[in-house]
């Protein structure tokens, strides 16, 4: 019995960028899913026009809700990573804030499993710090990463316990793995549904103060520090928060940080149509917070975007502001977003995007750089930052199809993501002109 | 005259307030609120002849949509509707209703199929009727969304300094105390609105932790911690309601703590100016934030407050439902 | 819209001469000045009441008490129309009850608006007569409304309109007819 040829694909006049920098346009060989070479020549089964676009290695997100198992009407494994894909993202750490909670390894292995015949981004799991997130007993960090986790965390629920934060450091620095905190103070934020600012005092909103996520991320850091373990604070939304970070960091606790793409494109002045959509948490800040995530990131001191894609059910989202859920979905427009908002308007270099969506999150887990070089995955993404066109929500592949950019022009688009030399999506062209 | 063949340009009649919803004070001009003053006065002169009653809004239907329990709001708004011979649909839900998982949106809609013209919303949160905008074609009213706005509360207590204050020349250099829980009311945030657009100023008083030191930002507003400071010449003082349950979010010490510091009495209203009126928004705990024989003696206008709220509440809809179709 | 002048149908004399026959009907109809009230609708209805009142003072020594009457609040038109009328006081600052009331107006043309003025009249109490005096009747009745008194029955067509003008309104005092649209 003679083995099959490996699949072998082309990305003709791909324009080859990574955080290391621009490696000009030749024809990009991927075979049997890694990267073979340029300019090979040779007969193909795939072949792929990239003319204009960028060729770039595929995403990594260590931060996104995809709700599967128990939120299936919000998002699944099918719908999220497809998203994740239509994004331009390669692998995604999901959250473990599900129903059940991903606290049993039975659940790791499954959501694995499912994710693995899906065949669109790989799904790397996060497991719960503590059983049913309940923040009393921590969850069996061995077996959940035996079954194939690679971080623990109780995202969506602040670990209020000091003590149970620091045992549960002390577990994971043992086995390697990285925590990661959603660090806000519950009693200081109270039912504060935004930041607690000039604004939510005029319009009557409950206000979460800066101080309540400057305080738990002070906490964190220092017991990261006390511990050796690897913390990796989740969403950073406030210069507060930020400048705990700095000084932590400089003081050699092991703590990475990301920040998200709404919180380094949207501020709290959002809040005057009083439309839940913009419901985060933590939430969206004054415009000088904006300022400073922005600059922090220009400075290095982020390690990742970590896009904090929590879909919601639009139903749920027509709730009034009070009652409606924390979260939005964001994850098939973070690129473009940022991409037009900071890297085409001259803020940001192009490098130092791509480092924050693909070195950036490999050093917080301490994974390989995703690059084009020879021999690597090939999880790569196409990029067309030619042509603008706006958010539709509608043509999401997502179930929570609404934006809070919906409208607004972009470029940087992903046409094409490639997971393991496969098609991982592929960009229909809309109506020809 | 003269008749030399001229052709005359009819100037088209001047439109009505252009806000189509009643949500909060920001949306009206000055002029707007006070051609609905104007507006009022007519409807006092209804509600003071025996057939209370007038044919206006025959033909239009007002829905009351209370989320939030409130009956005297809601019964003050029925009875404006109702003096204009409108028809009135009136919902009431409760909490229950989200619980059984329906969204704000899927409430309105299935309400909205009985099609009123205009809805007067009440809601615990701080927004729901601006979001009710967005999903029907009628007319809204806030009837007071959580601590955000209660613009015909506000209106009410304008009209009633505007007609009751002896001497009345204008709200331009008058000044209003506001004196209790400033963080969570809808009442003072509107009046803050609503004063300084008219060009009055204001001063919000309270202990700390009520008084969030933002207001402060908001053009002709200051603030003090000390009721006499807030009172020092003032035309009008109003007390807000103290909701018990503070005493358990950490912001009040004591209930007699608050009464020793904040009441205010009529020993704090010697420092305002003579004919200084006493105003209350209801529903009053007497001598917790309002000394009872203050809130009973002659410069308290707490009950016309009440009984202007129905001719306010006239004005606003036939302003926002006549010479709209 | 445009208004073409066509006719002018009375002037300042004319006025005068009309309103005062209207008073002397007035008081000999109502056998005198007992009871008797006279009430404009406003606006050009006001200084017409006001007006007879001082007319039937000067020949009979004693003013009619007067009152001015806003109807937008009983107008039948108000969920159709496009344009929100302004709401003024209505100030009748007697009882009307038992008292025989002359309504005044400018122009009588469909009796919508007498229609709307004896609502909002009876509504204020029981008088004991109603009457109606116009400066002038135009015709186009879509209500069974007459008037009692009129200034000058003037024929026209739909697409005519009457100004009238009154000193304390307009200025000056003159009625005149005009053609909708038009125009040389």
């Amino acid at each position: 019995m003679s083995t099959p040829r490996a699949a072998r694909t082309v990305i003709r006049r791909a324009h080859l960028v990574d955080a290391r920098g621009d490696h000009g346009v030749a024809d990009l060989y991927l075979v049997g899913g890694t990267i073979e070479g340029i300019g090979l020549g040779g007969a193909v089964d795939m072949e792929f026009d990239a003319a204009g676009a960028l060729v770039t290695p595929a995403f990594l997100d260590l931060h996104a809700h995809l709700r599967e198992p128990g939120g299936e009407m919000k998002e699944d494994l099918a719908s999220g990573l497809a998203a994740a894909a239509a994004g331009g993202y390669g692998t995604v750490v999901s959250m473990a804030n599900t129903d059940p909670v991903v606290d049993d390894p039975a659940i790791v292995a499954a959501l694995v499993a499912k994710a693995e015949r899906l065949g669109l981004a790989r799904l790397r799991p996060a497991a719960a710090l503590s059983v049913g997130l309940a923040g009393r007993q921590l969850a069996d960090y061995a077996a959940l990463q035996r079954a194939g986790a690679v971080m623990i965390t109780d995202d969506g629920i602040p670990v209020v316990d000091s003590h149970l934060m620091r045992r549960a450091c002390e577990y994971a620095a043992e086995l390697g793995l990285v925590v990661q905190t959603h660090s806000e103070d519950p009693s200081l934020r109270q039912e504060g549904v935004m930041h607690e600012g000039s604004v939510s005092q005029r319009l009557g909103l409950p206000g979460n103060p800066a101080e309540a996520e400057a305080i738990m991320i002070f906490r964190d850091c220092e017991i990261a520090r006390m511990t050796g373990a690897r913390v990796h604070i989740a969403h950073v939304s406030s210069e507060r928060g930020m400048r705990v970070i700095e000084w932590c960091k400089a003081q050699g606790a092991p703590v990475t940080c990301e920040v998200t793409p709404h919180h380094l494109t949207l501020d709290h002045g959002v809040w005057e149509r009083f439309d839940p959509i913009f419901k985060v948490a933590p939430p969206l800040r004054a415009p000088a917070d904006v300022a400073y995530l922005i600059d922090a990131v220009a400075r290095g001191v982020v390690d990742a975007i970590g896009t904090d894609h929590a879909p919601h059910t639009r139903a749920e989202k027509d709730a009034d502001v009070q009652s409606a859920p924390f979260g939005l979905p964001n994850i098939e427009v973070a690129f473009p977003l940022l991409y037009t908002r900071l890297v085409a308007t001259g803020t940001l270099p192009l490098a130092t995007l791509l480092e924050l969506l693909q070195g950036g999150p490999a050093r917080v887990m301490g994974w390989r750089e995703p690059t084009l070089e020879v021999g690597e995955p090939a999880d790569v993404t196409v990029l067309d930052v030619e042509r603008a066109a706006p958010v539709d929500a509608e043509r999401f592949a997502s179930k929570a199809r609404f934006s809070p950019w919906e409208g607004e022009v972009l470029r940087g688009w992903p046409t094409l993501t490639l997971v393991a030399g496969q098609v991982a999506f592929r960009r229909v062209a809309s109506s020809p002109t | 005259m003269t008749l030399v063949g001229t052709t005359v340009q009819v100037a088209a009649a001047p439109r009505g307030p252009r806000a189509r919803h009643l949500l909060d004070l920001r949306d009206w001009s000055a002029s707007e609120i006070h051609a609905l003053f104007d507006t009022t006065d007519v409807m006092a002169q209804v509600m003071e002849r025996t057939i209370k009653k007038v044919p206006a809004l025959q033909g239009f239907t007002v829905g009351t949509l209370f989320f939030e329990n409130s009956t005297r709001t809601r019964l003050s708004f029925e009875r404006a509707a109702r003096a204009q011979s409108a028809d009135v649909i009136s919902f009431a839900a409760g909490a229950s209703s989200l619980s059984k998982g329906e969204s704000l949106r899927d409430t309105l809609l299935t309400i909205d199929a009985m099609q009123a013209d205009l809805y007067v919303v009440r809601h615990a949160a701080a927004g729901a009727a601006h979001q009710l905008t967005n999903w029907t074609n009628a007319a809204v009213v806030n009837a007071g969304d959580g601590r955000r706005a209660h613009p015909t509360q506000a209106l009410l207590d304008a009209y009633t300094f505007k007609t009751r204050f002896e001497g009345f020349t204008g709200f331009e250099g008058a000044r209003l105390a506001i004196v209790g829980d400033v963080l969570h009311s809808r009442v003072a945030r509107s009046n803050v609105e609503l004063w300084t657009k008219l060009g009055a100023d204001v001063v919000l008083c309270g202990p700390r932790t009520l008084l969030p030191s933002e207001f402060a930002e908001h053009p002709n507003v200051t603030l003090t911690h000390r009721v006499e400071e807030a009172t020092e010449g003032a035309h009008a003082v109003m007390a807000l309601r103290l909701q018990r349950e503070r005493m358990h979010g950490a912001l009040l010490p004591s209930l007699a703590e608050y009464r020793s510091r904040y009441q205010v009495t009529r020993a704090s209203m010697r420092h305002a100016r003579p004919g200084a009126l006493v105003m209350h928004p209801g529903p009053m705990n007497r001598d917790v934030e309002i000394e009872g024989a203050l809130a009973d003696g002659p410069s308290s206008v707490i009950q016309a407050q009440v009984a202007n709220g129905v001719p306010v509440r006239m004005a606003v809809l036939y302003t926002l439902l006549v010479g709209k179709r | 819209m445009t208004l073409t002048p066509k006719a002018e149908l009375m002037d300042e004399q004319e006025i005068g001469r009309a309103l005062t026959r209207i008073a002397h009907e007035i008081v000999e109809r109502s056998k005198g000045t007992d009871a008797l009230a006279l009430v404009g609708v406003h606006t050009r209805g006001v200084p017409i009441a006001e007006r007879i009142a001082d007319l039937i003072e000067r020949f009979e020594g004693v003013r009619p008490v007067t009152g001015k009457l806003d109807i937008t609040l009983y107008r039948d038109d108000l969920t159709e129309i496009a344009l929100q009328p302004v709401v003024r006081r209505t100030e009748v600052p007697f009882n009307v009850h038992g008292m025989k009331i002359v309504l005044c107006d400018d122009v009588l043309f469909t009796g919508r608006t007498a229609r709307a003025a004896l609502d909002a009249l009876v509504d204020m109490g029981r008088p004991a007569v109603i009457q109606y005096a116009v400066l002038v009747d135009r015709g186009h009745r879509e209500l069974p409304i007459r008037a009692d008194y009129v200034g000058k029955n003037v024929p026209t067509s739909r697409a005519e309109i009457i100004k009238v003008k009154l000193r304390e309104v307009d200025g000056e005092d003159a009625v005149a007819l005009y053609e909708v649209g038009g125009g040389a």
